[in-house]
């Protein structure tokens, strides 16, 4: 039996939790099914499809390859802390629905949360350095294209 | 109407829920006590199960129930067949559909043997290293060849030759043809598919309410109503006591419209066993071989032309890999036999297919679903005959075309619906023109390529052309409604997997009543909001479930228009349905909100008169003569690195038709995620198994997904010839990007390399690097 625990303390999206966790519990299954973050989203649970990642201390991690005991003292943003605030989007994720860059949608969180570091490092990129930074994020829906224009209309609009 | 919602590129309703993270998935459901399922799997192809002990799981902490295929008792019964065979005469088809746990017998790597259920997931996965299981190994029947002959092992006792199903249908003599043709060319072509692969896998999540006596039941399936209806009738219950929810479900492409998955019998059996909610989440490996694919078939296929490229008809042998059961029936090697001929005139054709039974997994459709395996092969057969006929590879196909004043044109063979395999509409030689002006191809051919080559360049142009059959029957419904406040619903009974529905159908519906497309609410794939349906699946969503939409919208209009009449006692001619209210023309101030309207429509107290029906709603049903052709092409220039043989797409450029477009947005959406799909298939996808049927490559890492990097830029233009076979003009689109990339891909890579000339030809899909190396190597 696995049941080595260990008690953190995470902040994510700016709220401080104390649980207690088992040794072995990812990272993103402790954000999904402890924290009721949903958002967060299992693609591979072997680091490969980019659908799990959040922004672990301003970096782009995949949350299936962390476990939860790791990310003590840690500070987590997810797709849910995003926006503002409940009644606005995120200009990237205004710029997903204006340009129809998700489908199913399911890949889509990792998707911003990778653009959204990416962009806070390279204010204005190119087609080439976008379709780069996104090509550790699977999609199997839309081909990409809508989501690189996506990214370009929202670099454009957060320049301002 | 004041707007014009259908056609407009309108952004997507069910964004917003999406993009924040608010949008429910199978694996969001949270409910009280819930228990969670792992299940062991075979980890050889073929085998005898001897014992199976589970005494040590049992005994774990954490673990609540084990069960094997004996504890299962009167339940355990192979799936249904899904789809029959079509009614063509002399075929044989050997039905042996998957069983929930197996029995006596494993017939491929990842078939479920025990159940699982624990606390928590790692608890249920723990429990799977207590399970001792003997299996006797066979055998793996792996080659389609072998697997025809006396010698091979058996994946069925009782089938011989693993045999699954033999088909011929005909046309005309081809006999004839061939003896009256100035060419003939024969060939043996190779065409592979894969893993559909969502990024969302499978999952279900099961929960029994004993007070209520009823199921419900979250599940990632293209199928609800179907879904619904199998769990009632093997779980004894009638189908209201069944609710089946399909939420948001992230891709699907086909292999989720199958039923019914091992877990799907399994979980809820265990739900209502155990009176406590269970769930399944499919991960990455066990998607590779529990979640159907698809895979190859091998074609021995002849032409005969005239000596100005004319076809005159085309005889075609091929085996098709259906894995260790075959729950869909023919769907993918009928679609193969069918989607073979094209945009073109056959004048006689005489097709055979063998479907075999191997130890892999089940094959049953994936997006484009066999006509991929078709268009590969008539589009190979015309590139040679192009070449051994000195004819421009853009003008044969132009010659055979069908001309636009033949259709409705009948092929003579009956297609995957179970109807006559005939085009309602096309116009074929448009669509070829445009993509040519789009991919500069005389430009290309006569000034850029020699321009590049003499740079060193090996660069080359491929072009293809498809037809796809879409929008089938039997039929879908929907009912609209409007409500108290205002904004209308409408429910459907078919799954949604990303094509925007939530959107298109609003979009419809806007232009009927006058609504904001904002303001209006679908609903899709939960049974208790719409009882009937069948599914999303053979591009049929928009084309059927829009046009059901669309008649219900049309009778709610009358309504409305009626009961504002009687309240302003008008003639109905005289308003005007606008911005959610209707109106008086021409009397300012003479105007009821819909809400109010609605209200109105069901009175609490008071008499009405008979044959009244309360609110503005309505339901009704469409259901399609038979499928509405869609067609294109596809044009590619690609750059060959001799030395690596990586192919980097330089400009890639789609023509389609569709007929009527509802959302361009969308439609493109679709268009560029298929052809996504094709490059894939084309260069980097291949499920590979070796000779004892383990797949190799059964991780995202080994198994290649095209990234952004991967598929280039694409250019999308549209042709315009509606179908006459619905009201809306529609026809589907969900699966034609991905059909036609293969031949393309192989022909642009031949003429880079100047393979033709030097009399090496790519007859196989997929082309990776290491195949063209191998094939075309000797170049170097």
């Amino acid at each position: 039996m696995h049941t080595e625990t260990h008690a953190i303390t995470v902040t994510v999206n700016g709220t401080p939790y104390r649980r207690s966790v088992e040794a072995r519990t990812l990272l993103s299954d402790f954000l999904r099914h402890d924290l009721l973050l949903a958002g967060t989203h299992i693609g591979c649970e072997h680091g490969v499809c980019g659908a799990c990642t959040v922004i672990f201390d301003g970096l782009a991690v995949r949350s299936c390859l962390m476990f939860a005991a790791q990310a003590d003292g840690h500070s987590i943003v997810t797709v849910e802390g995003l926006a503002a605030d409940r009644h606005h989007l995120h200009p990237l994720q205004q710029a997903m629905r204006d340009c129809h860059g998700l489908q199913c949608g399911y890949c889509t969180p990792g998707i911003l949360m990778t653009m959204k570091a990416f962009l806070d490092e390279t204010p204005a990129p190119d087609e080439a350095r976008i379709r780069e930074a996104l090509s550790g994020n699977l999609c199997r829906c839309t081909g990409y294209q809508h989501i690189v224009d996506a990214v370009k209309l929202a670099a454009d609009r957060m320049r301002g | 109407m004041v707007t014009r919602n259908f056609g407009a590129p309108i952004r997507r309703n069910e964004d917003s829920r999406l993009l924040s993270g608010q949008a429910l998935f199978v694996d969001d459901v949270e409910l009280p006590g819930m228990l969670y399922a792992a299940f062991l799997r075979s980890n050889v192809a073929h085998a005898v199960i001897r014992s199976i002990d589970v005494s040590a799981a049992r005994a774990r902490g954490g673990v609540v129930a084990v069960y094997t295929a004996a504890d299962l008792g009167d339940y355990w019964a192979p799936g249904p067949l899904l789809v029959p065979p079509p009614p063509i005469p002399g075929i044989t088809f050997n039905q042996r559909t998957q069983v929930p746990l197996a029995k006596h017998k494993v017939r491929h790597v990842g078939e479920p043997l025990v159940v699982v259920l624990a606390q928590s997931r790692y608890l249920a996965e723990d429990a799977l290293a207590d399970i001792a299981v003997e299996l006797d190994p066979l055998p793996a029947v792996t080659d389609l060849e072998q697997a025809l002959s006396d010698a091979s092992a058996r994946v069925h006792d009782d089938v011989h030759g693993n045999v699954a199903a033999r088909v011929r249908q005909s046309r005309g003599s081809y006999a004839a043809a061939r003896a009256a043709a100035d060419h003939v060319i024969s060939r043996r072509f190779r065409y592979d598919h894969g893993a559909s692969s969502p990024i969302e896998t499978r999952g279900i999540v099961a929960s029994w309410d004993a007070r209520a006596d009823q199921l419900t039941v979250w599940d990632t399936t293209q199928a609800p109503v179907f879904l619904r209806n199998g769990l009632a009738a093997m779980l004894g219950l009638s189908e209201r006591q069944v609710r089946a929810i399909a939420p948001f479900v992230g891709g699907g492409f086909g292999p989720k419209i199958m039923l019914f998955y091992p877990e799907e019998v399994v979980v809820p059996w265990a739900a209502k066993k155990l009176n406590r909610p269970v769930k399944w989440i499919e991960d990455r490996l066990e998607h590779f071989f529990a979640t159907t694919q698809e895979r190859g078939q091998t074609h021995d296929a002849e032409i005969a032309l005239t000596r100005d490229g004319r076809i005159l008809g085309i005889r075609d042998v091929f085996l098709h890999d259906t894995g260790a059961y075959n729950p869909y029936g023919l769907t993918v090697p009928i679609n193969s036999q069918c989607t073979l001929l094209g945009p073109y005139v056959v004048p006689s054709y005489d097709s055979t297919f063998t479907a075999v039974f191997t130890n892999k997994p089940i094959v049953t459709p994936y997006r484009g679903a066999g006509r991929q395996h078709g268009v590969f092969v008539v589009e190979r057969l015309i590139d040679i005959a192009a070449h051994d006929l000195k004819l421009d590879r853009a003008e044969i196909r132009r010659r055979n075309f069908i001309p636009p004043d033949a259709f409705p044109y009948n092929n003579e063979i009956i297609y995957q619906d179970f109807a006559p395999l005939s085009y309602d509409s096309g116009n074929y030689g448009p669509i070829l023109d445009k993509a040519l002006e789009m991919i500069g191809y005389e430009h290309f051919l006569k000034e850029e390529q020699p321009h590049l080559r003499a740079q060193g360049h090996h660069v080359g142009v491929g072009l293809a052309c498809y037809v796809e059959g879409t929008g089938i029957g039997p039929y879908e419904g929907a009912k609209v409604q409007v409500q108290a406040n205002g904004k209308v619903s409408v429910a459907t009974g078919i799954g949604t997997q990303g094509q925007g529905h939530f959107t298109s159908f609003a979009q419809i519906v806007a232009d009927q009543l006058g609504v904001d497309v904002r303001d209006i609410d679908v609903v899709t794939g939960d049974t208790d909001q719409f009882y009937w349906g069948a599914g999303t699946f053979a591009s049929r969503g928009a084309v059927v479930a829009g046009n059901a939409v669309n008649e219900a919208a049309k009778v709610v209009r009358r309504k409305i228009l009626k009961l504002a009449a009687e309240h302003f006692e008008c003639a109905e001619d005289d308003l005007e349905i606008a911005e959610g209210a209707v109106s008086v023309v021409g009397v300012p101030g003479q105007a009821i909100k819909l809400g109010a309207l609605a209200l109105k429509a069901n009175p609490m107290r008071g008499a009405v008169r008979p044959g009244t029906e309360p609110g503005l709603e309505s339901t009704q049903y469409f259901g399609p003569p038979g499928g509405a052709t869609a067609s294109g092409a596809h044009a590619m220039i690609v750059e060959v690195d001799p030395q690596t043989f990586m192919v980097k797409l330089r400009k890639y450029v789609i023509v389609h038709d569709c007929g009527t477009v509802i959302n361009p947005l969308i439609l493109s959406g679709q268009i560029h995620g298929g052809v996504a799909q094709g490059i894939g298939n084309a260069f980097y996808e291949q499920l590979v198994f070796d000779e004892d049927g383990q797949l190799l490559n059964a991780s995202l890492a080994d198994y290649l997904l095209p990234t952004a990097l991967e598929v280039p830029h694409m250019e999308v233009a549209h042709t315009e010839t509606p179908s006459p076979l619905n009201p809306l003009g529609i026809k589907g689109a969900g699966e034609a990007g991905a059909i036609p990339v293969g031949p393309a891909f192989a022909q642009a890579v031949e003429d880079a390399l100047g393979l033709p000339d030097r009399g090496i030809e790519l007859n196989e899909i997929p082309l990776s690097p290491n195949r063209l190396f191998e094939l075309a190597g000797k170049l170097r």
